[in-house]
């Protein structure tokens, strides 16, 4: 078996998305994704692999949809994210699956804090993510965060990226 | 006069034009009692779709109105609505959240209902009386009233409610303009957004009917639609808001986003504009063209009294929401789309839906910070009391901008409340 990807590699990788999210470089973030990506966040009472084509999600973003994401969020406007929450993202639980020359699959666990106004939510998930590797640097294709909660609540919204 | 309707009561000043809503209605556990009294426990409360239980066995358990509902069709063809509880010894009996079933056993001590409700078995059935269910007293207990609507669903826990046909009154004209889209009908995609908000009901009534607050609330939402190219038809956002009596209202109006039936946008190209020139031929042929360009071309965010919402705008979603605190309620919201519509028109339905009306889209948060803040801002409510919707008061055809709509609420609100403190 080919091992183009190795698990500390995609470990650096995730560590490193989550701590640009925490410290709010969106830009740079995007910058992770290749210009094919999609991010995807189901709703809560889908099926596992329920595509978002026909299904309503809460978030089914292709690469400019990321890209807009990022704007508004940048934006003074988007006043759910304006004062800025807290967020700390943890990643745990990482494995890679199948992969070839150019890319991987792999998954996390991850749970993570948002601190606003006097409350503290968790969002608690998996992700799914298949990474390439794009003139010798690791990109992400997708990012599919699978919530494991019943419904969206306490949380409300889900106005920060996951 | 009672303290609660002292507190609440509206200051409405006619010659002035001022309306005005005491802050203590979004704070007060009192209130929140009087309101599932009077309010919850005596209208017609939104259940759920025809679509969600086609075929028979099918049922979809949710709460409503503070109650655990179990929603079926039977083997009979018959629509039901049973209090999901074991006449037993109370336990939820059905505890999937949806499925398809010929029976429903309770696990507790492992009795058996038909998917008509109707006891089936009980282990030990020799140890009980032969008349135990003689009238149906451990059968599945029945919602009290269950009615439909063109597919639309309601129930009532008061037995002597007037019928759900009277109960909506002017607002089916609005739900029939939403039901005529398609001539297969409707259905709710798959896919349910449940969500919370941290602050009171009433403040979500408002802003779910609200055209004044999108300029600002909303400004990154329109930047972003603004900046994308051909995502902007040129229609002026534009039209009126209506009290359509009982506590339902309307917002009608042009706006220059696309909608799947049928507003095409640059971006959706010639073939977008072919089929939805195709949809409007469609319309204009079963209605006329007078009504198949209001059911087309205008957009409608429309208030059932007390708390169901069907907005009919770049996408279709119901949403409804129940208190379970002064400062704090569950959301339901669902996509409704035509039944065989092609997969490009579901696609950008879809795709619309996401971006502004969910709480993952460009809009929606904005919305529950914005309710927030203001539930926040109600803690100093003892020296800052009152809220004011007078925006258009008094005029012949109040704007979709103005809070006619939210007068109307406010309205039926207070008087439910008002006339039960008179009977005590």
């Amino acid at each position: 078996m080919t091992t183009n990807f190795t698990r500390p590699e995609i470990e650096d990788f995730l560590f490193n998305e989550a701590a640009l999210l925490d410290d709010w470089k969106l830009e740079e973030w995007l910058a992770l994704f290749t210009d094919d990506a999609r991010y995807l966040v189901p709703a809560t009472d889908l099926p596992k692999d329920a595509p978002p084509e026909g299904n309503l999600f809460y978030i089914a973003d292709d690469y400019f949809r990321i890209g807009e994401r990022v704007k508004r969020l940048m934006k003074k406007t988007a006043f759910s994210e304006q004062p800025r929450s807290k967020t700390r993202h943890l990643v745990s639980n990482v494995r890679v699956f199948s992969q070839s020359a150019d890319h991987c699959v792999a998954n996390a666990a991850f749970i993570t804090s948002r601190a606003k106004g006097g409350n503290v939510d968790l969002y608690v998930g998996s992700s799914e993510y298949t990474i390439v590797r794009r003139e010798g640097a690791l990109r992400i294709r997708s990012k599919r965060c699978t919530l494991d909660m019943e419904a969206l609540r306490p949380q409300g919204r889900i106005s920060i990226i996951l | 006069m009672s303290l609660l309707q002292e507190k609440i009561l509206l200051r409405v000043d006619q010659e002035r034009k001022l309306f005005k809503v005491p802050r203590v209605s979004f704070t007060s556990q009192e209130v929140l009692e009087a309101e599932r009294e009077v309010i919850f426990n005596k209208c017609w409360l939104y259940l759920g779709h025809t679509s969600e239980v086609t075929k028979m066995g099918q049922f979809v358990t949710r709460t409503v109105g503070g109650r655990n509902i179990v929603f079926s069709r039977d083997m009979e063809n018959n629509v039901n609505a049973f209090l999901n509880t074991c006449p037993h010894r109370g336990a939820t009996v059905v505890r999937d959240r949806a499925g398809v079933a010929k029976s429903f056993q309770c696990f507790y001590h492992g009795w058996v209902f038909g998917i008509d409700g109707g006891l089936k078995s009980q282990p030990g059935v020799e140890s009980y009386c032969e008349s135990i269910n003689q009238n149906g007293e451990v059968d599945l207990p029945r919602v009290p009233r269950l009615e439909e609507y063109r597919g639309f669903w309601f129930i009532c826990f008061d037995k002597e409610a007037v019928s759900l046909f009277d109960y909506l009154g002017n607002a089916r004209e609005y739900i029939d303009l939403v039901v005529d889209h398609s001539e297969a009908g409707m259905e709710v995609v798959g896919g349910t957004q449940e969500y919370s908000i941290r602050a009171n009901w009433k403040l979500l009534v408002e802003n779910s009917i609200d055209g004044y607050h999108a300029a600002t609330t909303h400004a990154s939402y329109l930047d972003y639609l603004k900046g994308t190219a051909g995502a902007l038809a040129a229609v002026p956002l534009k039209g009126f808001g209506v009290d359509l009596g009982g506590g339902h209202a309307v917002i009608q109006y042009s706006a220059p986003w696309g909608r799947p039936i049928a507003q095409s946008i640059p971006a959706w190209g010639e073939t977008g504009k072919q089929d939805v020139d195709r949809l409007l031929a469609g319309l204009t042929e079963r209605f006329g063209e007078e009504r198949a360009r209001r059911i087309a071309l205008t957009n409608r965010n429309l208030l059932i009294f007390p708390n169901l919402i069907i907005n009919d705008i770049m996408a279709i979603t119901i949403r409804t929401f129940y208190p379970l605190a002064p400062n704090y309620q569950h959301i339901n919201g669902w996509a409704l789309a035509p039944i065989g519509e092609n997969e490009w028109a579901r696609n950008n339905r879809l795709e619309n839906f996401l971006e502004f009306l969910g709480p993952g889209g460009f809009a929606t948060p904005d919305d529950v910070e914005a309710l927030q803040q203001c539930q926040t801002g109600y803690d100093n409510a003892r020296e800052a009391a009152w809220n004011d919707i007078s925006k258009g008061m008094g005029r012949e055809i109040p704007a979709m901008d103005d809070e006619v709509q939210m007068r109307a609420f406010w309205t039926q609100w207070n008087l439910m409340l008002s006339n039960s403190n008179n009977q005590d």
